[in-house]
């Protein structure tokens, strides 16, 4: 029996309206979530009271300012069971934080016949870095295999051996596959890549918001996630770096705040996680993703994850018994994350997800930036349900009966 | 969902389970491909010119019920046509599916008018238009074939 967050739906103001004339029932989590009240009053309370610039200013503003927003970076430490808040580096975001990596780390540790590791099910933003990381250092980006005719099988842990050899350098997965709702055996490929002596890079844009995640456990060097997947605001996320590879690494943006000194020939860095924030950073979201953290640790996040991965369940369940229904991912009764992805047979994604719409419904139709993956499936794109924690059975129930007149009118079924 | 059933009827009945001249071209001179990378839908249109005139059109492509109908529409619309009077019919077109007018005299092309009401959807209703007129632009090649 999952746990029940019914009572938090009123905490999410924007839930609380009609689209074309239907109660929104909102199933596009995995893209972006909504944001409790606690959080967009975060953010105004911050702009009303305390805005300044950081780690600059000597004036009770500043001063306040930099609190919070030190605050915040221990939060996110602690979220992530780091063992200490300079190992956070505030991101704009997943992608943000992944071309840090591919930045920063890339070049100075890369040559020729070097190896970086992926997978087959990475969203691009975890997969373009590495293919321009390897053309620009000359080494080779090979792909751990997606297995199964609708990729139910997960990654290929046969071929994994196989790849992980002493050449990789680095591997880099996603924790949850935003496409398929596979959950990856994150601290098996963490102790797996270890065993060659190859860094690990786990994006964890679609698992920060829905499940515990403790990066000592994992034994992961580096993980990153967007504040906007977990009921934070949009343009703030995190990387999480091991402190003794962090302090080795290069800046990769330079400029004002990230220098110990500056002279007219040259400049010195500070260690992380100054060398890694040139410029003002984004203040104001990262008080308010302190918030978010907050909310969702006193709603308990084993208590959230069992609760979005029974709806996916559900929803799996249901939509297999449409007709023309494909459902990508684990079977039937495996464990999944909070979403599931399917095709229809009759009616293409857009079509699906326009008719949807109309029925209140905000669904996401297309290759989920996963077009090699989408290629590989013999798909052009698929239809898109995700959950989060004010999702309820009543909306499984309306997106079915919506699929069922859609599948009736395209003549399927 | 009335206005979408009003638009999808006449579409979907028709030119999307019955695509005209889909498939490729063998004796084609001309080949572009239009593609929309926030969806992943595309549509690659042959062409044969006879002098100016477009003597036969053919598309092939994957993508949702308004892109595939408004594709399978435009080579029945286009055959014949000089490249100006196909940049013309599709000024037309373009104009219809923003603004939901109807077209001055009769023709399929009235069922796209309700396009206008679904924004999002108008990319997809006007690509394999835009794979078209690429086509016009470029300069007659040896049959591929």
């Amino acid at each position: 029996m999952s746990a029940d967050f019914s009572r938090a739906r009123a905490d999410f103001p924007a839930l609380h309206q009609t689209v074309n004339g239907r109660p929104l029932v909102y199933l596009d989590n995995a893209a972006t979530t909504h944001k409790p009240r606690a959080v967009i009053d975060a953010l105004v309370h911050y702009y009303e009271h305390d805005n300044s610039n950081v780690h600059r200013g000597l004036h009770a503003l500043s001063m306040r300012s930099t609190d919070s927003f030190e605050a915040a970076r221990a939060r996110a430490a602690q979220f992530l069971n780091a063992a200490d808040p300079a190992e956070i580096i505030f991101t704009r975001g997943t992608t943000e934080g992944i071309n840090l990596v591919a930045q920063s780390w890339g070049p100075a540790h890369l040559k020729a016949g070097d190896i970086i590791l992926a997978t087959e099910m990475e969203h691009h933003s975890n997969l373009v870095p590495w293919q321009r990381l390897a053309a620009r250092t000359g080494a080779t980006l090979r792909l751990v295999p997606v297995a199964g005719d609708d990729a139910e099988h997960g990654l290929d842990l046969d071929a994994l051996d196989r790849l992980l050899t002493p050449q990789v350098k680095l591997f880099a997965f996603t924790h949850i596959s935003n496409t398929l709702g596979t959950i990856n055996p994150a601290a098996e490929l963490c102790a797996r890549a270890r065993k060659v002596g190859a860094l690990t890079v786990v994006d964890a844009a679609q698992s920060a918001g829905h499940e515990p995640l403790d990066v000592r456990a994992l034994g992961c060097d580096f993980l990153a996630f967007s504040g906007h997947k977990m009921a934070g605001p949009t343009g703030i996320g995190v990387l999480y770096g091991r402190r003794a590879l962090l302090d080795a690494l290069d800046p990769w943006q330079t400029g004002g705040g990230m220098v110990a000194s500056v002279t007219y020939e040259g400049a010195q860095w500070k260690p992380s996680p100054e060398r890694f924030e040139a410029g003002t950073p984004n203040i104001a979201d990262a008080v308010a993703l302190h918030t978010a953290m907050d909310y969702l640790d006193t709603l308990g996040r084993p208590a959230l994850a069992v609760h979005d991965h029974a709806l996916a369940l559900e929803a799996r369940a249901a939509l297999a018994g449409i007709p023309g229904v494909r459902v990508l991912g684990p079977r039937a009764g495996q464990p999944r994350a909070g979403l599931v992805s399917f095709a229809l047979k009759d009616a293409h994604a857009h079509d699906v997800v326009t008719f949807a719409d109309q029925d209140g419904i905000a669904l996401r139709g297309g290759h989920h930036c996963n077009q090699p993956l989408m290629k590989k499936l013999g798909l052009p794109s698929t239809v898109r349900a995700s959950f989060y924690l004010y999702n309820t059975a009543d909306d499984i129930a309306v997106l079915t009966a919506s699929l069922r007149r859609i599948v009736k009118f395209f003549g399927g079924g | 969902m009335s206005d979408l059933t009003d638009l999808y009827q006449s579409v979907i009945l028709d030119h999307n389970k019955r695509p005209r001249n889909r498939g490729r071209l063998p004796a084609a001179t001309r080949v572009a491909t239009g593609d929309n990378p926030t969806c992943g839908d595309n549509c690659t249109v042959y062409l044969r010119l006879d002098g100016d005139r477009i003597a036969a059109i053919s598309f092939e492509g994957q993508g949702c019920a308004i892109s595939q109908a408004s594709a399978s529409l435009m080579t029945t619309q286009l055959k014949g046509k000089t490249a100006a009077e196909a940049a013309a019919a599709f000024a037309d077109f373009k104009d219809i599916v923003t603004t939901g007018r109807q077209p001055e005299e009769f023709s399929e092309t009235a069922a796209f008018a309700g396009v206008h009401a679904f924004p999002a959807r108008i990319k997809c209703a006007t690509l394999g238009w835009h794979a078209a007129l690429e086509a016009l632009k470029q300069p007659d090649q040896p049959s591929p074939s």
